[in-house]
């Protein structure tokens, strides 16, 4: 069984199911193509994949916006089609678009999207949530006064004026400044620690490499891996190793040929690229051959292959 | 049934609607107070009584009726459009709502602003002309039914169109020229026979005729018809709204 098909026996660490879910569109553009994913209860997931690979229908299918063609979506055990009510209750949602009423104010539109979602009028927690997200101040003014990262922070405050279980935020960081982008994380994070499962589809690797638990790949519709963060980074990962010589070398001597050995910075600086995954990295023979040729070296360090390395390499394997 | 989201949906459209105050209420009441002085006041005085009742206060119920009937429209494909052109429709598609719940949050509040300005406009009739109503009850059926009924069809009009242009397209060039064509100025009595039975083809012709018995127990055709085909172009319209929802018509891909 793949890691990310749809484990029956999980099911009460599930908060979202999905099982052999397909969207094929009027045009016969196929989107999904009979997706299994199960997100676990309380986790950050991320959802990465290039454009047009099905994040965004895939959101849109779990939240009731797109139809589906075929296949099962149940969150909390309930299903989004036949006990639609309980699903979409628990489930708040950033759309990748600012769309927001602009003539309206941020109080009155995050208190409307709590009373959309069947909950009775509560200040207090729209209070709470507008302060979490520095939008105290600004509560009064009208959407059309704020500026794109506000309006981004005012939809993360719609999303979480119903107090959901389950919270998808589809490229939250898009156009948002860097300062933004820290206080996002931090809310999260903050969120995650209250029991809240957070989907989060994003183009930024880096995110998901800072904030995720677990991580998917869809491409062309289709999921093509969902692992932990950490192992698949450590399971795909390659790892490099850069020694700053004493003195420049002009190539690569022969005798060390057999390691994946690259030359940089005028010769000063050699590179060797291991698997963590292989039995022996191969580190211990190439020091010791190094000493035989007569190399020195004065420094070195060694670097973890990012997420973003990693997502290119998985995409270009499918390619 | 999520009465909550409806009592949103409702109150959001209806803070809507005071927020544009003037457009809503003051600009219809002027148009209408228009008419009363050019076709009550000023040429009405030439006119000869029609079925006992002077030409100025006969006009009422068809010019309420034409108010009616662009405002309800124009309310309701308004209301639900501008979230589908501006993208807050996401937030009403992924709510725990059911389509009955949308509309009845959406055509209500358009409803609601309909009969309201309908009050308004007879209260700035009965400044220009003497008026008076036989049958307030059922006024108030034809008023209510017909706010509904077409804040209905309005809604319909605004989930199908796709562009602003559409919006108007019905109410202009479809709902104003039968309101004109259908005894609103005039009893349809006076037309050719021809005329007359082409005239019955034209639905709006039972609305102005049922609502003006209300007031002056005169009608072209009988209450009973009028209340029928009001409540055949209401179902028509439910049918409508139900298949665009059940098939995500321009709202569900």
């Amino acid at each position: 069984m793949r890691p990310h098909e749809f484990e029956p026996g999980a099911a009460s660490d599930a908060v979202i199911a999905i099982e052999g879910l397909t969207k094929t569109y009027k045009s016969g553009f196929q989107a999904l193509k009979s997706v299994d994913l199960t997100i676990r209860r309380g986790e950050i997931f991320a959802l990465l994949g290039p454009n047009g690979a099905g994040k965004t229908t895939l959101i849109s299918v779990v939240c009731g916006i797109v139809n589906p063609t075929s296949g099962r979506v149940r969150v909390n055990g309930h299903d989004i089609l036949t006990d639609y009510r309980a699903a979409r209750a628990q489930i708040g949602l950033v759309p990748q678009e600012l769309t927001t009423d602009a003539f309206e104010t941020v109080w009155n539109t995050v208190s409307f999207s709590r009373g959309l979602f069947g909950k009775s009028s509560n200040p207090a927690h729209i209070e709470r949530v507008l302060k979490d997200l520095s939008l105290w101040e600004k509560r009064d003014n009208r959407m059309m006064t704020l500026s794109g990262g506000m309006k981004r922070r005012v939809l993360i405050a719609k999303a979480l004026s119903h107090e959901p279980q389950v919270l998808f935020l589809d490229e939250p960081t898009a156009g948002v400044d860097v300062e933004l982008r820290q206080d996002m994380w931090r809310l999260v994070r903050a969120l995650r620690d209250t029991g809240v499962t957070i989907i989060l589809t994003t183009h930024y690797i880096e995110e998901a490499e800072e904030m995720a638990d677990r991580v998917g790949v869809i491409s062309k519709g289709e999921i093509i891996l969902v692992e932990d963060k950490a192992e698949l980074m450590r399971k795909l990962g390659r790892k490099q190793l850069t020694l700053q010589l004493q003195a420049a070398l002009p190539a690569v001597p022969a005798s060390l040929g057999a390691y994946d050995l690259q030359l940089a910075a005028e010769g000063t600086e050699l590179t060797y690229t291991y698997d963590t995954k292989a039995e022996r990295t191969g580190i211990t023979s190439l020091l010791r051959d190094l000493s035989e040729a007569g190399i020195r070296f004065r420094d070195l360090r060694t670097r973890q292959s990012s997420l973003e390395e990693i997502f290119v390499g998985l995409l270009k394997e499918q390619a | 049934m999520n009465w909550l989201a409806v009592r949103s949906i409702y109150l959001f459209e209806m803070n809507r609607w005071r927020r544009t105050i003037v457009q809503s209420i003051v600009s219809p009441v002027i148009s209408t107070s228009l008419y009363f002085v050019v076709f009550g006041a000023a040429i009405g005085s030439a006119i000869s009584a029609i079925d006992g009742v002077a030409y100025g206060a006969y006009i009422v119920p068809g010019l309420l009726m034409l108010s009616l009937l662009t405002q309800s429209i124009s309310n309701a494909s308004f209301g639900i459009y501008f979230p589908r052109f501006s993208g807050t429709i996401y937030e009403i598609l992924s709510a725990p709502v059911s389509p009955f719940e949308i509309v009845l949050g959406y055509v209500g509040a358009a409803a609601t602003k309909s009969i309201l300005l309908g009050l308004i406009i007879l209260a700035t009739a009965a400044l220009f002309v003497p008026i008076r109503i036989d049958h307030p009850f059922v006024m108030v059926l034809f008023l209510v039914l017909t706010a509904a009924t077409f804040s209905l069809f309005g809604f319909v009009i605004g989930l199908w169109a796709d562009g602003f242009e559409k919006l108007q397209l019905v109410p202009l060039l479809i709902v104003t020229p039968l309101t004109f064509l259908g005894g609103s100025f005039y009893s349809i009595g006076m037309l050719p026979p021809f005329w007359r039975t082409v005239s019955l083809f034209n639905p709006v012709v039972y609305l102005v005729s049922g609502f003006r018995w209300s007031f002056f127990g005169r009608a072209d055709v009988s209450v009973g018809l009028s209340l029928g085909m009001t409540f055949l172009f209401l179902a028509l319209c439910l049918a409508a709204v139900t298949a665009m929802f059940r098939t995500g018509y321009r709202l569900k891909a």
